[in-house]
């Protein structure tokens, strides 16, 4: 290279304001273009896989939750999901409506929290306050319905740890329909803000091909026009009994990206409209009857696909019939973000760093586990 | 002046002071109410500014220290009082502790040029407008020592956008200073308050001929100021903190204290090129009307100017924290592509239809 003695090497993070937690960026700059990005991960590595080895079925479920702090019932629900095959563990409709819609509702206090944070990268700091003030309402609801507010632990092998509490759906259905006019409102200050359209439109593309090739899932696949939706193709607990729509884009930049998950959050409240109707009709023994401590797991393997907020998440789970996991191997959608970060940022301007990375809403304990 | 002169002597003949004393102290008082207004200003800006952000984002704002949060801006200021002052390693040190300075001493010098009231005009100068822009342009290069001193690339990096920005945007301030120039026919900032003086209630204000002009500035301003959409330099969240990354203590005081002064000033500098300074916007004066032309009447008239300045003032300041609070930020590449490609050549615009309108009226 003739002017490598001009590249700037500049750290961002571990610690930085934008890496949404401990991601390390080296990237070169030539003035205010980047010339590469080599991401470093592994600042937030916890051994997740290497534990589950060690515990017991019932020990290990906590943890669970922690895989991704932000959406830990997918992750919970995922390896319920594994356990519950292998142990053949019969699960009756009203808990599937139960984790159906909570689920739901973690995913749109997910999306509502990348909002916020998206808005910050872009310099924007209101928008933030008003997502959290929507997000917290579900976290109370949460807490009300599981005693927690990030780590719910609150999914069993077999059903949930406690029954709905009696004014919750209530509650639930005054928030759902309280939000759509939220929604819109940031869709009006937002979407049509000129600074923010020049900012995310043509920026950080993925093409149909590249997003396949690096196994992109979730809405930033969708976004790109590849319509791959576990909850429509593959549906697993009660989606397939469930009305809505699965939201794609065509460019795959990152306004696209932007707007897919808005709409999802529409999507998220028709789906959590749904449940709640069936759960205020329908009620069933939701509490789980299996004796949890004692599990034993015949020996077999599965692999439980949920379709995260952040992408696919997949559970592997090996059993040699005894109580503890032989094997757990976690596929999350976060890692496979990281990895096109390079492709996405090389020959852009440094501050499209922010308008790429926070559009793919990478999340660093789900990259690292 | 002489009027406050002539008060001041009787003022020191009571104490049985000689007059050379007064001749003496009479031209530094100025400063010193400058230094103590502007600081307690600047203060209360902070906390303005705080509280302007916690109502548009749904929150309180700091409503612990003193009533109504009052004094959260001194226990802050106590806190970087007695913080430690830390310089990185590598850095040049000299330069390192020139920059706050450098970047709040001309703050203060300026301050002296705006009229705040027909008698409160300090630095009376006759290229006022002029030297204004000079000096307000020496805090970028503060920045840029600063940037370069801190041994830190985030700070490089910071401080060469700031500066590239501030080159951008002063040419399309200043061809709109030229068409102001025109309107008054002077460059002392006291002769432009006057030229704006009508008949008729605030239809003198030189916003009204060049609107255009008065919507450049008040853009431009806001890039000189770094102020989101335009706050590339300090970026937070791609540049950590931008230029002052390093800074700690004392020496960030400085920094944070000449950015808000100066954000005041320049508000200040707009009333009185396009909302008429210092004038009432009724035509008259309240404390004329109720006190009568007496004495006392005329002595309130000095202050209600000053009340007048200062509510345009916080009006433009509002807008500019509102601003802050609805758009995300600009792209440097953006950034001098709306200077060059849209404010320039609008400026210019605005300069000729000025000159047309000047012309036209003379003419008549």
């Amino acid at each position: 290279m003739p002017n490598s003695n001009q590249l700037m090497k500049i750290n961002i993070g571990p610690q930085h304001p934008s890496t949404h937690g401990v991601l390390r960026l080296v990237l070169e700059l030539d003035g205010e273009f980047i010339r590469s990005c080599e991401p470093i991960i592994g600042y937030l590595h916890r051994g997740m896989e290497k534990m589950a080895e060690n515990r017991t079925y019932l020990q290990y479920l906590p943890t669970v939750d922690r895989v991704d702090y932000l959406s830990g019932f997918f992750y919970a629900s995922a390896f319920c999901d594994a356990v519950e095959y292998l142990a053949q563990i019969e699960v009756n409709k009203s808990v599937k409506y139960i984790r159906v819609l909570t689920m739901e509702m973690n995913r749109l206090a997910s999306h509502l929290l990348w909002l916020g944070t998206f808005m910050l990268d872009l310099g924007a700091t209101t928008p933030l306050f008003y997502c959290f003030r929507d997000r917290e309402v579900i976290l109370s609801l949460f807490e009300s319905l599981t005693g927690q507010r990030l780590m719910y632990n609150y999914y069993t092998f077999g059903g949930v740890k406690h029954a709905i509490p009696s004014d919750w759906l209530d509650k639930t259905a005054e928030f759902v329909n309280s939000m759509p006019s939220k929604i819109q409102d940031y869709e009006n200050i937002i979407t049509k803000n000129p600074i923010f359209v020049s900012r995310t439109k043509g920026i950080g593309v993925i093409t149909k091909k590249s997003a396949l090739q690096y196994s992109i899932t979730g809405p930033n696949l969708r976004a790109s026009g590849v319509n791959l939706d576990y909850r429509k193709q593959k549906p697993y607990l009660i989606y397939n009994e469930l009305e809505f729509d699965s939201i794609t884009a065509e460019n795959g930049d990152s306004f696209d990206r932007y707007k897919v998950r808005v709409e999802e959050m529409r999507v998220c409240l028709k789906i959590i409209s749904q449940c709640v109707d069936w759960l205020k009709s329908n009620q069933g023994e939701v509490v789980s009857a299996i004796k949890q401590p004692l599990l034993k797991v015949p020996a077999g393997e599965y692999i439980s696909n949920v379709e995260a907020p952040r992408g696919l998440c997949s559970c592997y789970l090996k059993s040699d019939g005894t109580n503890m996991p032989y094997r757990v191997k976690w596929r999350t959608g976060s890692y496979y973000a990281v990895q096109i970060l390079p492709k996405l940022l090389e020959d852009n301007l440094y501050p499209d760093l922010m308008a790429i990375f926070g559009s793919l809403d990478v999340i660093l304990p789900e990259v690292d586990r | 002046m002489n009027y406050l002169y002539y008060l001041y002597i009787q003022f020191l003949a009571k104490y049985h002071l000689p007059e050379a004393i007064g001749m003496i102290t009479f031209p530094l008082l100025p400063f010193i109410i400058v230094a103590v207004v502007l600081i307690v200003m600047v203060i209360f800006l902070v906390l303005l500014e705080r509280k302007v952000l916690a109502i548009f984002t749904q929150r309180k704002g700091p409503n612990r220290v003193g009533p109504w949060g009052l004094f959260q801006t001194i226990a802050d200021a106590i806190k970087l009082l007695i913080k430690e002052n830390i310089t990185p390693v590598g850095a040049e040190k000299f330069m390192f502790t020139l920059a706050p300075l450098l970047a709040f001493i001309p703050v203060m010098a300026i301050w002296g040029l705006i009229p705040f009231s027909a008698e409160f005009d300090f630095i009376s100068y006759s290229v006022g407008a002029l030297l204004f822009m000079t000096i307000a342009s020496i805090p970028i290069l503060a920045i840029l020592l600063a940037g370069y001193a801190s041994n830190n690339k985030y700070s490089l990096l910071g401080s060469m956008r700031s500066v590239a920005q501030a080159i951008s945007y002063e040419l399309p301030f200043v061809f709109v200073l030229v068409a102001v120039v025109v309107l008054a026919s002077s460059m002392n900032l006291g002769q432009i308050v006057l030229a704006q003086t009508s008949v008729y209630p605030f239809c003198g204000w030189f916003i009204f001929p060049s609107f255009l002009g008065f919507l450049i500035v008040f853009i431009c301003a806001l890039a000189e100021l770094n102020r989101c959409p335009f706050d590339l330099p300090e970026a937070e969240s791609e540049l950590v903190s931008g230029y002052n990354t390093e800074y700690s203590g004392m020496r960030f005081a400085f920094f944070f204290l000449a950015e808000y002064a100066m954000m005041f000033i320049m508000c200040a500098f707009i009333a009185t090129l396009f909302l008429g300074g210092y004038l009432s916007p009724f035509g008259f004066y309240l404390s004329t009307k109720i006190f009568g032309n007496g004495h006392l009447g005329q002595i309130l008239v000095y202050f209600e100017q000053v009340f007048w300045i200062f509510l345009k003032t916080f009006f433009l300041i509002f807008c500019m924290m509102w601003v802050r609070a609805t758009l995300p930020r600009l792209k440097s590449n953006q950034l001098m592509g709306f200077a060059w490609k849209v404010l320039l050549p609008a400026s210019l615009l605005n300069l000729l239809f000025v000159c047309l309108y000047k012309y036209f009226l003379f003419a008549k």
